[in-house]
């Protein structure tokens, strides 16, 4: 199976503290990897190094066989960890940005999942609730036919009929031409869509591995081996 | 849907069609639901169905037709010893957490027939 993503032997210094150290990792296309550690671990340093936002002190990534850059930007779609969008902006707005911005936006996909979030075209991102935002921008990032869908902790602060809808909206947009990677300290809700997990603590690989495997070597959910692993 | 014990989710979602099919929830010869219908109704990666329907299959308990989808066997046979080893399962553990309450195997009987003269 071919590696859509590929990390070898990276590190990342702010100073002289270490936010990552040696991480190897590699995805396959029709993954979902879960990179899974409390706040302060590595997470959205490893992610912000992927979008090329970040440059690493050692070490290199290849995306789509190529290192972060105007290629990688282009067949990435990413989902921050907060709103990415003016609050000024109705959904309209949005929709038409993204048309603009990104050649491989599916407007009838988008219209498909806006519907399944039940949110109208005529909302005001400012008018709009923590889970009404995090849906908007979910459904946005869904709609574009990317290779790689990064996700940095898209439940994180939603109630449970907003998280329940965003854990849909991924389960149907799964596609078996491209990879997800999705951050979260929130296991329990989420640990079901993975294929893979890496367990990054202190900004390094603790443990990582096919999610599945893991349960039927360690005979406990992945929730509970975080909590023996960060508890 | 959360998942509890220590065994791989694919193993579990292989118990919950069992059980579908004993109870008679899904019938024999009926098509099962389709793996993304099934990931969206038990949030969990396609994936993870489709290893679960494999093993159903391995297990002879569904049969799948090219570009039509997975069904439930219609051979009775193999239907009987699904519900026979399911009982067995049910049986024994049932066993095992009254001889935790102390009890031994003879005494099982016993117990049993009071409760159900009394539910009379």
């Amino acid at each position: 199976m071919e590696n859509i993503v590929e990390i070898r032997g990276l590190t990342k210094r702010y100073d002289r503290k270490e936010a990552l150290r040696s991480i190897e990792l590699s995805i396959e296309k029709r993954k979902v990897v879960g990179i899974l550690g409390p706040n302060g671990s590595g997470k959205t340093t490893l992610i912000k190094l992927l979008m090329g936002l970040l440059h690493p002190n050692k070490g290199e990534i290849k995306i789509d066989g190529e290192s972060p850059g105007i290629h990688t930007k282009s067949v990435i779609s990413y989902l921050p960890d907060r709103n990415s969008l003016y609050s000024w902006m109705t959904v309209k707005d949005a929709l038409q940005m993204y048309q603009d911005f990104y050649q491989d936006f599916d407007g009838k996909k988008a219209e498909d999942l806006l519907q399944f979030m039940k949110l109208e075209r005529t909302m005001r991102v400012s008018d709009m609730s923590k889970g009404m935002k995090e849906k908007l921008n979910l459904a946005l990032v869904l709609s574009r036919r990317a290779k790689v869908y990064i996700l940095d902790e898209p439940i994180a602060g939603v109630d449970p009929v907003a998280r329940d809808q965003i854990l849909d909206a991924i389960i149907d947009n799964y596609k078996e031409d491209s990879a997800m990677i999705i951050t979260t300290h929130l296991v329990r809700d989420m640990e079901n869509i993975f294929d893979q997990v890496v367990f990054l603590g202190d900004g390094e690989i603790i443990l990582s591995g096919e999610a599945e495997s893991l349960r039927e070597e360690k005979n406990m959910q992945i929730d509970d081996l975080y909590k023996e692993i960060f508890g | 849907m959360n998942f509890d014990s220590g065994l791989p989710i694919y193993m579990q979602i292989v118990d919950i069609i069992k059980t579908r099919i004993v109870t008679g929830i899904l019938k024999n010869g009926e098509k099962l639901p389709s793996v993304r219908d099934l990931a969206t109704e038990l949030k969990v990666n396609p994936n993870t169905i489709q290893r679960s329907y494999g093993e159903l299959e391995r297990e002879k308990i569904v049969f799948t037709q090219r570009g039509m989808g997975t069904f439930v066997t219609e051979e009775k046979s193999i239907l009987d010893g699904l519900k026979d080893t399911m009982a067995r399962e049910k049986v024994t553990s049932f066993m095992e957490d009254m001889e935790r309450l102390g009890y031994s195997r003879a005494d099982i009987p016993g117990i049993i027939e009071k409760i159900i003269v009394e539910g009379k």
